[in-house]
């Protein structure tokens, strides 16, 4: 019992001596570089976590960015679509009107041109008969006017004539 | 007692065998020490709180198992005579041992007697014929127990070290991947949350201090090597309370001691009681800490030991073996249990040392806050 509470003289001077050598030489070898390392460690990881976070975030705003300009490419293919469709309705349309519209055109003037030649062709027909009237006049003239008979007949004749005109 | 099955389902695992094996090389190594104490004590019966004290105590020798044991030196420092210098197994036996310094020494039961003259063939314990002043430097067990704790430490830690030098920023390996989970454990579940900004200043001392105090207490709860009792020798717990007493009044800032000098918000008859209790418990906090672990890592010890002995006391020291045989088996299954709580005492005690000490640091370096 004494020799357990009476701390031994001898114990308290080794054990004080050898755990402060222990305790500096540690400190120096030991906790020195260990806490180091761990702290050095503990920096680099969160660093790396850190950037790891920021790449992801930046990806996402890449990705966010990616799929607006998607949606606005084909907001505007769309729109382009609608309005190439559009146009070129628009230019049936437009070629169709114009189409009948010169077809019209066309026509009449074929008519105009029909009328010019029908009432040329009646003119020149008119002239041609008056011609031939003249002829033959000429020649029943030179022919009749031998004949008392003859003369008498065609004036009476021509006097109807000009009656019925 | 127990189900057959379940006897049967226990005397199967592994870890059972173990244990029983263990126990049984404890009940052999007390045998032999209790039919020891029965030669030497020429009574009836041995005294067993005597022996049990005997197995507690520091001594000049490691006991493995029987006669097997390990001398140790012996140191003496006389004033009077000089330095005396030997093994403990020079003075053992019945011839004292004659030092060069002209003193005279026996060893007996693990106890030594210096005296000046020749003693007596039959003299008792303790000749304390003459005034002699000695001083005891010897390597006792528990020295060379703890020199061995701390050349461990020392390899292990500064090869660690070496390792986060070597491998700066990659994961730990080996060695270094072992201690790394205790050694943070330190850091950030004992200083960080009771120092706070100065506890970088402190871990040295904490985690040198833990894990002297953890292996010592482990190196205890092994067999065959003699039942090293480091952390629960007064001594070495006396110098640990003793370091943490001079770091805690060293660091104290002007808060520290205004608080306990002179607290602020008490009114004059309450400071006169107050003060005085305050001066006390700076000396008394560091002395629950030495008597705390001493105690708890002693009281282990002593369990042990104790249950073992109740195997011989109740089996008559042989005469009865029924008894002893049933006591062994009631023992035994009490000392499995009582040796799983040391496993938990081993780590409980480490902390609880660490973070008491950590706590009165970061009383000390407290600023002022209320």
């Amino acid at each position: 019992m004494d020799a357990l509470l009476n701390p031994a003289f001898g114990t308290i001077i080794w054990s004080s001596i050898s755990f402060l050598v222990v305790l500096f030489l540690l400190k120096r070898m030991a906790w020195g570089p260990i806490l180091e390392g761990l702290k050095d460690r503990e920096e680099e990881i969160d660093g790396a976590l850190n950037a790891a976070k920021t790449a992801r975030e930046q990806l996402e705003g890449l990705k966010a960015d990616n799929d607006r300009l998607l949606v606005e490419a084909r907001v505007k293919r769309d729109a382009m679509l609608k309005e190439g469709r559009e146009m070129a309705n628009r230019m049936v349309a437009e070629a169709k009107g114009k189409g009948v519209e010169e077809a019209d055109r066309m026509v009449e003037a074929a008519r105009t041109a029909i009328e010019h030649e029908r009432s040329a062709a009646v003119a020149e027909l008119k002239s041609e008969v008056a011609k031939l009237s003249l002829e033959i006049a000429e020649q029943l003239v030179r022919t009749q006017l031998t004949q008392d008979a003859g003369q008498q007949e065609l004036v009476s004749r021509m006097i109807s004539d000009s009656k019925l005109n | 007692m127990a189900h057959p099955a379940l006897c049967s389902s226990i005397l199967r695992s592994t870890a059972f065998r173990l244990l029983t094996f263990g126990l049984a090389a404890l009940i052999s190594t007390t045998a032999f020490a209790l039919s020891e104490a029965d030669h030497g004590d020429e009574e009836e019966t041995p005294d067993i709180g005597a022996s049990i004290m005997h197995h507690i105590a520091d001594t000049y020798e490691i006991h493995f198992f029987g006669d097997v044991s390990l001398p140790l030196p012996v140191i003496i420092y006389a004033p009077s005579h000089g330095w005396d210098v030997f093994l403990s197994n020079a003075a053992a036996g019945d011839h004292p041992y004659h030092g060069s310094s002209g003193l005279w020494y026996t060893y007996h039961h693990g106890a030594l007697s210096v005296s000046a003259e020749e003693p007596v063939a039959h003299a008792d314990h303790g000749n304390e014929g003459a005034e002699l002043v000695f001083y005891d430097l010897s390597i006792t067990k528990t020295v060379f127990g703890l020199l061995m704790i701390l050349a461990l430490m020392v390899w292990m830690f500064s090869s660690a070290g070496r390792a986060y030098k070597k491998r700066p920023g990659q994961a730990p390996k080996g060695l270094q991947n072992a201690l790394e989970p205790l050694i943070l454990f330190v850091r950030d579940e004992i200083a960080v949350p009771s120092i706070g900004k100065h506890a970088d200043r402190y871990l040295p001392f904490l985690l040198t201090t833990f894990f002297f105090i953890f292996m010592s207490n482990l190196l205890g709860l092994i067999p065959f090597i003699g039942g090293f009792n480091i952390t629960g020798t007064l001594g070495v717990t006396l110098m640990l309370a003793t370091v943490v007493f001079i770091i805690t009044t060293v660091s104290g800032n002007r808060h520290y001691w205004k608080h306990i000098l002179w607290p602020d918000d008490v009114p004059l008859p309450i400071k006169l009681i107050l003060v005085p209790i305050e001066i006390i418990s700076i000396f008394l906090k560091p002395m629950v800490l030495m008597i705390r672990l001493t105690a708890n890592i002693s009281a282990g010890h002593i369990i042990i030991i104790a249950l073992t002995s109740l195997i011989f006391l109740l089996g008559d020291y042989g005469q009865n073996i029924p008894a002893g045989i049933g006591t062994g088996v009631f023992s035994a299954l009490f000392m499995i249990f009582m040796y799983l709580i040391e496993f938990l005492v081993v780590f409980l005690q480490a902390y609880v040392f660490t973070l008491l000490a950590a706590l009165y640091f970061g009383d000390a370096t407290q600023e002022a806050h209320h």
